[in-house]
């Protein structure tokens, strides 16, 4: 079972972007389970949801204490709240911003974690540039098709389709699938900068 | 059809295909987007003849459903926590008049202090009104107990209460099997109501009735409920053999028969439940579960059949009766009378509490090892409560109890779980 946690901000779709991806994942054929964090959801206010996917029925009602995936929505939650608690060894990590994780102040997180799986993604940017509008849910989706290959890009624009209808839709999958394309480049470049 | 959608959604959907003819609602968390679904399908037209009303309170839904239902229409509302506490005295009149009612209840925790997270005091509160209740473990069998509703409601002629986990179930996406109209429209007969408003031939409905009959109504009531006690596995057969899934029913074990230790239980917690005996049994630990989906009538043979062999039963419940211990647990106690064998509550996930497998686990290990304390509150934070106390016995005017222990807890937004 995989589970992942999306960090973000009241405002930013963090439980849609929870439900999107299990919509994506039952477009695979897998079994998924997204829920809203058991907080209060104000505009602005530290918000998590939370998704798990599986090839079998999913039981489990408990929130996700440790995550094999994380979506950090809004950088400005690293240093209030611990994102990173419980993070698996081996997990994801998928953060919406234009700075690296050294420049972010995450330096030891890149030390522990394995640096392949661990990526920073302008979703903000993206969003404005496609939505006009500053949310970086479904973009983050995108990248974390490219990061992970644990869904597919065909997936995360149904899912969309699923949720928005018409412009909104089409402009969210198109910030997608720029996002996809964007983290599929940097893991190129890393890729060619170890091995010259 | 196979869809991947909210347990809401899934809710609204099982209702439509039951083809209600009167909606009446007032919006009150976590129950809302239920009847936001089927607001949506009664304007587009999807669902119709169908009249949805907006009320001006719980008190007035449920008393719009009384004379929508008396008058011959298949009724429906849905509420939860204050919402069913404010509509409680129409909750009565709609059992002691036998109307059919289906009203799904989100279960949410009861104020003060104001919570809007998931427990069962508020259902539980209503368990002697009258009304069945019917406990959902997920959204496919809270999609499925919705049309067993209709159908047990309006053969029984008494209403009934669909109880799923609110925000647990009614806000989590996952799967569910969607059936087709056809298929409900041949499970579900039309409603042939037992008593009619109907101007063609005049009755009237809710006569005062004195000591000459009252014990006798009453009781016919409780003599309805007992024959609920066959009608629910009947119709929960009915609906297998024709849907090809289980739901429903009165009890249902999970690696119980030969268990040592049985943990009694309601809802989703059914499921994280079943996920950490799986890992209990994995160690060689004798444990199973045993789930109550018909809390109301309460199946009191079935309880005692699936329990007597064990050594130990530990009811884990959202509920909590003040000064007694638990709610599930007096019911359970009941059906085991004469037996001896060690028995535990477990008051559980009070007002939201996450009910995580590590404290599952260390908690049940502690009944089977016999250390476990008759009444147990799972996780309590003793610190902050003993700061409480500390602080009451130092000063007469020691403040409100919420703030305080709120202020002693800090900032909750730095929590994940």
């Amino acid at each position: 079972m995989m589970q992942i946690r999306i960090h973000g901000r009241g405002g930013q779709g963090v439980v849609t972007a929870a439900e999107m991806l299990s919509i994506a994942a039952f477009e695979q054929g897998r079994h998924a389970q997204a829920f809203p964090s058991f907080g209060s959801e104000r505009t602005g206010a530290p918000v998590v949801a939370f998704c798990r996917i599986a090839d079998r029925e999913i039981r489990l009602r408990e929130p996700i204490l440790a995550p094999d995936v994380l979506i950090v929505q809004d950088p400005t939650l690293l240093h209030q709240v611990d994102v990173f608690q419980g993070l698996q060894a081996d997990g994801y990590v998928l953060i919406n911003s234009r700075r690296s994780f050294q420049e972010l102040g995450l330096a030891d997180i890149q030390q522990r974690f394995r640096h392949e799986r661990l990526a920073t993604l302008a979703a903000t940017e993206i969003a404005l540039k496609h939505l006009g509008r500053p949310l970086p849910n479904a973009v983050l989706l995108g990248g974390f098709a490219a990061l992970s290959g644990l869904i597919t890009l065909d997936a995360v624009a149904h899912a969309i389709h699923s949720k928005f209808k018409g412009q909104v839709a089409l402009a969210n999958v198109a910030a997608a699938t720029e996002a996809f394309a964007c983290i599929v480049r940097t893991r190129e470049e890393s890729a060619h900068a170890e091995t010259s | 059809m196979l869809r991947q959608v909210e347990g809401s959604h899934a809710v609204a959907t099982a209702v439509a295909l039951c083809r209600p003819e009167v909606i009446c609602a007032y919006p009150i968390s976590p129950q809302t987007h239920i009847v936001e679904g089927l607001g949506q399908m009664v304007k587009s037209g999807a669902l119709a003849p169908c009249e949805f009303i907006n009320v001006e309170s719980e008190f007035a839904a449920m008393s719009v459903a009384i004379g929508a239902s008396a008058t011959g229409a298949r009724s429906y509302t849905a509420t939860a926590s204050q919402g069913l506490l404010f509509m409680a005295e129409a909750v009565y009149n709609a059992s002691g008049l036998g109307l059919p009612i289906v009203m799904t209840v989100a279960n949410r925790a009861i104020g003060a202090p104001i919570n809007i997270w998931n427990d069962h005091s508020d259902s539980m509160s209503q368990r002697d009104s009258g009304w069945l209740q019917l406990f959902a473990e997920n959204n496919q069998e809270a999609l499925d107990l919705h049309i067993q509703a209709f159908k047990l409601a309006e053969e029984l002629s008494m209403p009934v209460m669909v109880c799923m986990d609110g925000f647990i179930l009614t806000h989590a996406y996952e799967r569910v099997d969607i059936p087709e109209q056809a298929e409900v429209d041949a499970f579900l007969p039309r409603y042939e109501p037992r008593q009619l408003l109907d101007p063609a031939d005049p009755v009237s409905i809710g006569a005062m009735v004195g000591p000459e009959a009252f014990t006798e109504v009453r009781y016919l009531a409780h003599a309805k409920q007992l024959s609920a006690l066959d009608a629910i596995p009947r119709i929960a057969g009915e609906f297998a053999a024709r849907f090809g899934r289980d739901a429903g029913g009165l009890v249902r074990g999970y690696r119980s028969e030969d268990a040592e230790t049985i943990v009694v239980a309601l809802g989703s917690v059914i499921g994280t439940l079943k996920d950490t005996i799986d890992e209990m049994r994995a160690e060689g630990i004798r444990i199973g579960v045993l789930g109550i989906q018909s809390f109301r009538p309460f199946p009191l043979a079935a309880v005692r059949a699936a329990l007597q062999h064990a050594n130990n039963v530990v009811v884990l419940e959202k509920s909590f009766c003040v000064g007694l211990g638990g709610v599930v647990s007096t019911d359970v106690r009941l059906a085991l009378s004469g037996l001896q064998l060690h028995g535990y509550t477990v008051v559980a996930g009070l007002g939201g509490r996450a009910i995580t497998k590590a404290s599952l686990h260390r908690t049940l290990r502690e009944a089977i090892a016999g250390t476990l304390a008759p009444l147990t509150f799972m996780d309590l934070d003793w610190r902050i409560v003993n700061r409480q106390l500390e602080r009451e016995a130092a000063h007469r005017r020691s403040g409100p109890i919420a703030e305080n222990l709120l202020r002693d807890v800090g900032a909750v937004a730095a929590r994940v779980g």
